[in-house]
């Protein structure tokens, strides 16, 4: 009989989430053990149904020994496009929330609660699932070895979905522990550090029976990325619950170390898993892609330790004109600024693998989504450094410029770099010649694109004029607008900001059934890119 | 003395030699004259199988 472990722990785990419901401190933590309670309940009878009594059912049919461990990938790239979509819809719904407040449906749906729900399903949901997967695929590969710990995969991809599911349902429930992404209150905390030991040891184990000897560059940034935000996780969430069967805790810093602390996380969040993993992805699907060996491997190599060195430092910028010393500011400022160094040595790295074929930016449309990617890449670790001048912060903090930049990275960086991974992984992993259909792969180019063109210069345009109205004065010494006015000068913005984000979103969406029609096996009928039409004559 | 007084001596000092000279030495150590050939042969890690 197979199984045994993950069934004895799931109904263990159900019938605890019961009793938690049962003798619960307050009426959350009940409601949120219901929803723990029906997870389990529901994953125990699907496991149950599948539970094999043959002779061979310890040694599973299904998956073969010997070759890689790929099963688990392509779960990883299915809940990666899925959760994408959901986290694009729910942005988009935070975006006409702004322009439009009636939206804000009480008590679940108002912006304090849907907002982390939007930034927690892009980065964690959706960036993370797609860490996850790519990690498990780069480390087998590049080490030619199978994933350590056999079913421990499984676990950290089906404990890091009830991470999400409790995540998600908490912050519409209400519950939050109010530090920017990092909402989620101790209980879900405890469970995400379980879920990332046990990723560490997957990865880490494979590294360590690896047959090549060498550690492969994004093997390096994988690694830095999974230790250090185990850390930060780990720092930044110490804090003492009120009672072990509610909801509430309180932090174990007060004040200004309680700020420091949670911007040393959250830029970190920023540079470790937003840069340094991805990064990881671009140093394996970007040569894949085009075909040959990174630029400089020596340079990825600098990149790398000037990368960890530096980023962890930026943290303070955050906290400009605040109550943190000045020479922490400082600190923070001149970190940022030199981080510009590494970023632009790895974007040049990551762009100048394609010289002598730059010509596949023309006719292959997931090579254009990653060099895509490189160019925001560039374009915003040359922003956000500027961003933590000074001078520069004291116009562009608390305006919408920081979204703007925040977006510029994410859509721009993160999103794109992450689907022209998954355009490379579907195929490979379920085994097609090709994709339904890269004129659909050329169509959510565009479209995120254009939209990602259209998020930034608004909010660059909007985040200006706001700094600027905060700090008119009239020649008495008051404040010449009121904050309401402010506030109502946003609304065509706000507008813009949202059409934005739906292009984004219509080209998730086209990725999703360009992936789902890929995975079921059809290959749409059409003249590839850079493929001559087969009519064309010749000249005469 | 207090021990943040002697965590921040520690760490303008001492500590950041360390890490400054551990940094320096990991660009020259990739820097090496004959290391090309290696970071070469690394880059190709990728290319091998599919």
């Amino acid at each position: 009989m197979n199984n045994t472990i993950t069934i004895g722990g799931l109904v263990a785990g159900a019938f605890l989430a019961l009793l938690g419901a049962g003798f619960a401190h307050d009426d959350l933590f009940a409601a949120h053990m219901w929803v723990l309670f029906f997870c389990l309940a529901i994953s125990t009878v699907v496991v149950v149904r599948r539970v094999d009594f043959s002779g061979a059912g310890r040694a599973s049919s299904r998956d073969d020994q010997s070759g890689y461990f790929d099963e688990v990938i392509r779960y990883g790239t299915i809940a990666t496009v899925f959760w994408g979509v959901v986290g694009f819809l729910v942005g988009v719904f935070v975006a006409l929330q702004l322009a439009f407040p009636v939206l804000n449906l009480e008590p679940f749906l108002t912006l304090g609660r849907v907002r982390p729900l939007h930034t927690s399903a892009v980065i964690f949901a959706f960036g993370g699932n797609a860490l996850i997967a790519t990690s498990f695929y780069v480390v087998q590969r590049t080490s030619r070895a199978r994933l350590f710990g056999g079913g421990l995969a499984w676990f950290v991809f089906w404990g890091y979905q009830l991470f999400i599911v409790m995540a998600a349902t908490g912050y519409l429930l209400g519950i939050t522990q109010g530090k920017e992404y990092a909402e989620p209150e101790w209980y879900v905390d405890i469970w995400l550090t379980i879920v990332w030991v046990a990723y560490l040891l997957v990865f880490l184990g494979t590294i360590l029976k690896r047959k090549e000897p060498h550690i492969y560059v994004a093997n390096w940034f994988y690694l830095a990325f999974i230790v250090t935000i185990a850390m930060l996780h780990i720092v930044n969430n110490l804090a003492v619950p009120v009672s072990f069967l509610g909801v509430k805790s309180y932090s174990a810093f007060a004040g200004v170390q309680d700020a420091l602390t949670q911007w040393w996380y959250g830029h970190n969040a920023v540079g470790f898993f937003l840069t340094a993993g991805f990064l990881g992805m671009m140093y394996y699907f970007v040569p894949k892609q085009a075909e040959r060996p990174v630029y400089s491997y020596r340079l990825s190599i600098i990149h790398f330790w000037a990368l960890i060195f530096m980023y962890i430092w930026a943290g303070p910028h955050h906290l400009h004109y605040t109550a943190l010393p000045d020479w922490a500011q400082t600190l923070g400022m001149v970190f940022s600024i030199m981080l510009w160094m590494p970023s632009w040595g790895g974007m040049i790295n990551g762009l100048m693998t394609l010289s002598g074929a730059w010509d596949k930016i023309r006719t292959d449309p997931i090579m254009r989504m990653m060099v895509m990617a490189i160019a925001f890449y560039g374009m915003s670790t040359f922003e956000g450094p500027m961003m933590s001048v000074k001078a520069v912060n004291s116009l562009s903090h608390y305006t919408d410029w920081t979204i703007g930049h925040v977006h510029s990275g994410a859509l721009g960086w993160v999103g794109m770099i992450s689907f022209g991974s998954v355009y490379f992984l579907v195929p490979k992993l379920w085994g097609r010649k090709r994709l339904y259909s890269l004129a659909m792969v050329n169509w959510h180019f565009w479209l995120a694109t254009l939209g990602i063109v259209v998020y930034a210069a608004v909010m660059w345009v909007a985040g200006i004029q706001q700094g600027l109205m905060w700090r008119e004065y009239d020649d008495q010494g008051f404040l010449v607008y009121s904050f309401a006015e402010t506030v109502s000068a946003m609304f065509p913005y706000y507008l813009l900001r949202a059409l934005g984000g739906a292009m984004y979103l219509a080209g998730g969406i086209i990725m999703a059934f360009n992936v789902t029609m890929t995975i079921l096996g059809h290959e749409r009928e059409e003249r590839l890119p850079g493929q001559a039409s087969a009519n064309l004559q010749p000249a005469e | 003395m207090e021990t943040y007084t002697a965590m921040r001596h520690f760490a303008d000092s001492w500590g950041l030699l360390a890490m400054a000279l551990f940094f320096v030495g990991v660009i020259f150590f990739t820097l090496r004259p004959g290391g090309k050939a290696s970071a070469d042969r690394a880059a190709h890690i990728p290319l091998k199988e599919d």
